[in-house]
């Protein structure tokens, strides 16, 4: 196999499901359904003739919203589901990480559980009983490897799950969010763990949606929505097409969900002007609409939140506030975009009464837009300068 | 099937037999010992009823022992194929989660129930001294029955685990059919009890009848009824080992056809 194989190259590839109305795992049912010519069951079109390759050594990223097929796609890529249609060519040896502890019995001791879960993962007993002790010293459980595992804690099952896992030696892992769990010392030995076999030039698919970890590990990406390969390229790319979606997707459905108004305020929310993709040498513009109940004088405040921190924060204090009841007000916002750092912003809007700055109803992350460029780190663009 | 024999495999089936067994006698004081203990008493009991009261193999030769062989060989048939029947559905969560050969799980319960099988052969032995019975060198034929009736458990064991993950219907039907066969397999009476020769024929197609009837023929005494005392046509004869090949084959085919479905289906 030379260099220039790729690890997975993945061709046509289509699967669809067939969801049962009501399940219809009886004899019965289904001669019921024969009869009456009925099809007991409606298809789901799963993954529609996607196809990529990766490369040897590569870590390649597979991201995608909830129910995009991305999970369904791994499955495939290991063997666990059998595709309706197309190729899946797989060179070296392949360990899917699906979930953490496959076939830990709460019944069986800790020991017992490290063999059984090894002989899963496709290590032989001698193998085995040489990793043995590390695998539990790395798990800290070393006093507990007697007990049955329904005395363990969560944490507890995770790193001996993990402790094993880690050991698995193929060409090819493959892991889902199996690795989300745990608290931060966990996901800490997790990206070691990552950091580890990226050197090692292993060949390792992680599916995930948590885009951090895309731009941290990742030399590829694959975006799937809605069962079909939506783009593939560079980490950076992906994420941001891939928060762009989900932007869209979250105005789309839940415009009013964020929003929480007592009973003066009848309305309060953020239109955009601008496209929801732009360059920081724009400029960011928006309408921020309300209509009050009764009329109070009122004051907006608005904030620009970033990994969860409020960048920038403003009111409409300086400005003559409308606040006569029963009709929509519009206040248009512009925002030079030249000192924030690319990436994906939320807009929070609140509405005060202005004198006594009760909150009668704010607006918060609903509408939100992406600064595009290159990602630099940190939170400002101001940089220092090496004192000489 | 072919990588039955590597070592990954290996491995794998041995924990999951091992596994089962831990679990079989998970919180009983007496562990282990429980699998010789349980079917001795079994052994008492049947003893006691079949032997003192109904005597109903009074005209054959050392009948404790040619009913008990009776009764194990039937109950290795019952054990095994029951329990592959919810193997691949109990296993879901591997099945749904790892990439393992889906008929290790079936092979591994069918080496739980050989298991079992051989702890009551050991029983057996003892019931043999006790009764005083004369073994002949015929006995080492006995694992040409045992064979037979592994082969034929296993193509219906196949076929059930598969059938079982679309319709769960099956483990009705099958405890059925298991009460229905074990009155048709003549493992309580004697072959001699039914009138009609035609009929101890037809009973005889049974593998399983031709194995238990076998394994009695060889080792326990030569007074018993089979294939080959009651007819010297080799198709006749051979008919029971064809069924037994022909459900293997289809067990075994249909269990891959629907193997690549599991996931998805369970």
């Amino acid at each position: 196999m030379s260099e220039l194989t790729p690890a997975i190259s993945v061709k046509n590839l289509n699967k669809t499901f067939k969801l049962p109305h009501e399940k219809t795992t009886s004899l019965k049912g289904s001669l019921i359904n024969t009869i009456r010519r009925k099809k007991g069951y409606e298809e789901q079109v799963a993954l529609d003739d996607i196809a990529f390759e990766v490369k040897k050594g590569e870590f390649f990223g597979i991201v995608g919203r909830n129910g995009s097929g991305k999970s369904t796609l791994l499955k495939l890529i290991s063997k666990i589901y059998t595709p309706d249609s197309g190729d899946i060519r797989v060179n070296g040896r392949l360990t899917p990480f699906i979930e953490l502890g496959v076939g830990f019995n709460p019944e069986l001791s800790g020991r017992d559980n490290v063999f059984l879960n090894g002989a899963l993962l496709g290590f032989s007993r001698s193998e085995m009983s040489q990793m043995y002790d590390e695998i539990v010293s790395f798990a800290e459980l070393e006093r507990f490897m007697d007990q049955k595992l329904k005395n363990y804690s969560s944490g507890m099952q995770v790193r001996l799950a993990f402790s094993i896992a880690i050991r698995a030696n193929s060409d090819i892992l493959v892991l889902d969010e199996v690795l989300a769990v745990g608290d931060a010392n966990f996901q800490q030995k997790c990206f070691e763990y990552f950091e580890k076999v990226k050197k090692e030039n292993k060949t390792i698919i992680l599916v995930t949606h948590d885009m951090g970890m895309v731009k941290r590990f990742c030399d590829r990406a694959l975006l799937i929505d809605r069962s079909k390969v939506k783009e593939i390229g560079t980490p950076d790319k992906i994420s941001r097409q891939y928060e762009l979606d989900n932007l869209k997707a979250a105005s789309d459905d839940e415009k009013i969900s964020n929003t929480t108004l007592n009973n003066a305020v009848e309305l309060l929310r953020v239109i955009p002007r601008s496209k929801l993709q732009l360059p920081k040498s724009d400029n960011f513009t928006f309408d921020i609409e309300y209509k009050l109940k009764k009329s109070f004088s009122v004051e907006i405040g608005l904030a620009l939140i970033t990994e969860g921190v409020s960048v920038m924060e403003h009111n409409s204090r300086d400005i003559q506030t409308p606040s006569e009841a029963g009709t929509v007000h519009k206040l248009t916002y512009k925002i030079p975009l030249h000192n924030f750092t690319p990436g994906a912003y939320k807009i929070s809007v609140a509405i005060f009464e202005k004198k006594s700055l009760d909150l009668f109803g704010y607006n918060s992350g609903v509408s939100s837009f992406i600064i595009t460029g290159k990602h630099e780190g940190g939170l400002v663009t101001t940089r220092g300068s090496w004192v000489k | 099937m072919n990588h039955l024999v590597s070592k990954k495999n290996r491995t794998l089936l041995r924990e999951l037999v091992r596994t089962d067994f831990k679990l079989r006698y998970q919180g009983s004081i007496l562990g282990y010992t429980w699998s010789l203990l349980r079917p001795l008493l079994m052994f008492v009991i049947l003893y006691i009823v079949f032997v003192k009261f109904l005597k109903i193999g009074k005209g054959v030769e050392h009948y404790p022992v040619y009913l008990l062989l009776g009764i194990v060989l039937w109950g290795f048939f019952t054990e095994m194929t029951s329990q592959s029947l919810g193997s691949i559905v109990g296993r879901g969560d591997l099945i749904r989660k790892i990439k393992i050969p889906r008929w290790i799980i079936v092979i591994s319960s069918s080496v739980s129930a050989l298991i079992n099988l051989f702890l009551n052969l050991i029983i057996i032995v003892i019931f043999i001294i006790l009764n005083k019975v004369d073994l002949h060198p015929s006995a080492l034929l006995l694992p040409l029955s045992l064979i037979e009736l592994y082969l034929f458990s296993l193509g219906v064991s196949f076929f059930l685990a598969a059938a079982y993950v679309k319709f769960r219907d099956i483990s009705y039907i099958w405890e059925v059919v298991l009460q229905a066969g074990f009155y048709a397999t003549p493992i309580l009476y004697p072959l001699t009890l039914v009138p009609n020769i035609t009929f101890q024929k037809i009973l005889l197609l049974n593998p399983i009848a031709q194995a238990v009837q076998g394994a009695r023929f060889n080792v326990v005494t030569t007074q018993t009824v089979t294939s080959s005392t009651l007819s010297d046509n080799t198709v006749y004869i051979l008919i029971p080992v064809i069924i037994t090949l022909v459900t293997l084959l289809i067990g075994g085919l249909y269990f891959k056809k629907e193997s690549k479905y599991f996931a998805e289906n369970i």
